[in-house]
């Protein structure tokens, strides 16, 4: 398992390029690459404007029937989420974007966690299969 | 922080975007492309995104923004180039970029531009 950091916008492309090559090298389709990379653009954004810096990890991981995958978690320590359930609403937003973030990028993957509560962080972890 | 440059040819600006983008530089290149908007009276824009890998939500957002702008100046912008799999990646995101016309390739976008389509 990897680990990068998220503190700032070039770290940000940093896990893009990073999410890039692991979705490659473990088998995933272009558009699968891109819809994970998406994904991690959109999580690590997050993290970042959000959660006020966090960690991205990157793990290649085999499910039961031999598939393998590329599971992220990003995770930070900042104000959390005090409604989920709205967090993931399409249109749902801060005020700073499009407010399809969230709810997008679960479109983007094959599984999408979310854990978080007000005051203790957030940490979104997502998986993508290989077909 | 990288810039992306902004050529003039004729009438149009052309941007061919050909790194990989982070937020702060494409509000930059927002800010950019208003001043060259403002300072040249262009009738065109065309953003090239052949060389773009991801386009994410907030990328998306911008793109359309460029394109509001571009309209209070009298300019109309154009999307070329965009590769399959982040147009079947932005569908999927939500994302429609209204108000942002595409073409496949720079000469289509041209044409757009000069009224030949």
């Amino acid at each position: 398992m990897d680990e990068l950091p998220i503190r700032s916008g070039d770290d940000v492309v940093r896990v893009r390029q990073f999410v890039r090559n692991a979705a490659a090298d473990n088998g995933l389709s272009l558009v699968d690459q891109t819809k994970l990379v998406t994904a991690a653009s959109e999580l690590a954004r997050n993290t970042l404007v959000h959660g006020g810096g966090g960690v991205a990890r990157v793990e290649v991981v085999k499910s039961a029937n031999g598939r393998i995958g590329v599971k992220l978690d990003f995770t930070d320590e900042g104000p959390g989420i005090s409604d989920i359930d709205l967090a993931l609403t399409d249109g749902w937003t801060t005020g700073t974007g499009l407010g399809l973030g969230l709810s997008g990028t679960r479109r983007l993957v094959d599984e999408f966690e979310l854990t978080s509560e007000p005051g203790a962080g957030t940490s979104v972890v997502v998986v993508k299969w290989s077909r | 922080m990288e810039r992306v440059p902004i050529l003039k040819i004729g009438q149009t600006l052309f941007v061919s975007i050909q790194i990989d983008l982070q937020d702060e530089t494409v509000i930059r290149l927002q800010e950019d492309l208003a001043d060259e908007l403002a300072a040249t009276g262009a009738h065109g824009v065309i953003i090239d995104i052949t060389a773009v890998e991801i386009v994410d939500s907030f990328i998306g957002r911008m793109l359309t923004t460029i394109g509001s702008i571009s309209r209070l100046f009298d300019a109309e912008t154009v999307l070329v180039g965009m590769r399959p799999a982040v147009a079947i990646t932005l569908t999927e995101l939500g994302l429609s970029l209204s108000g942002v016309r595409t073409a496949l390739n720079a000469e289509k976008g041209l044409e757009i531009l000069n009224g030949k389509s």
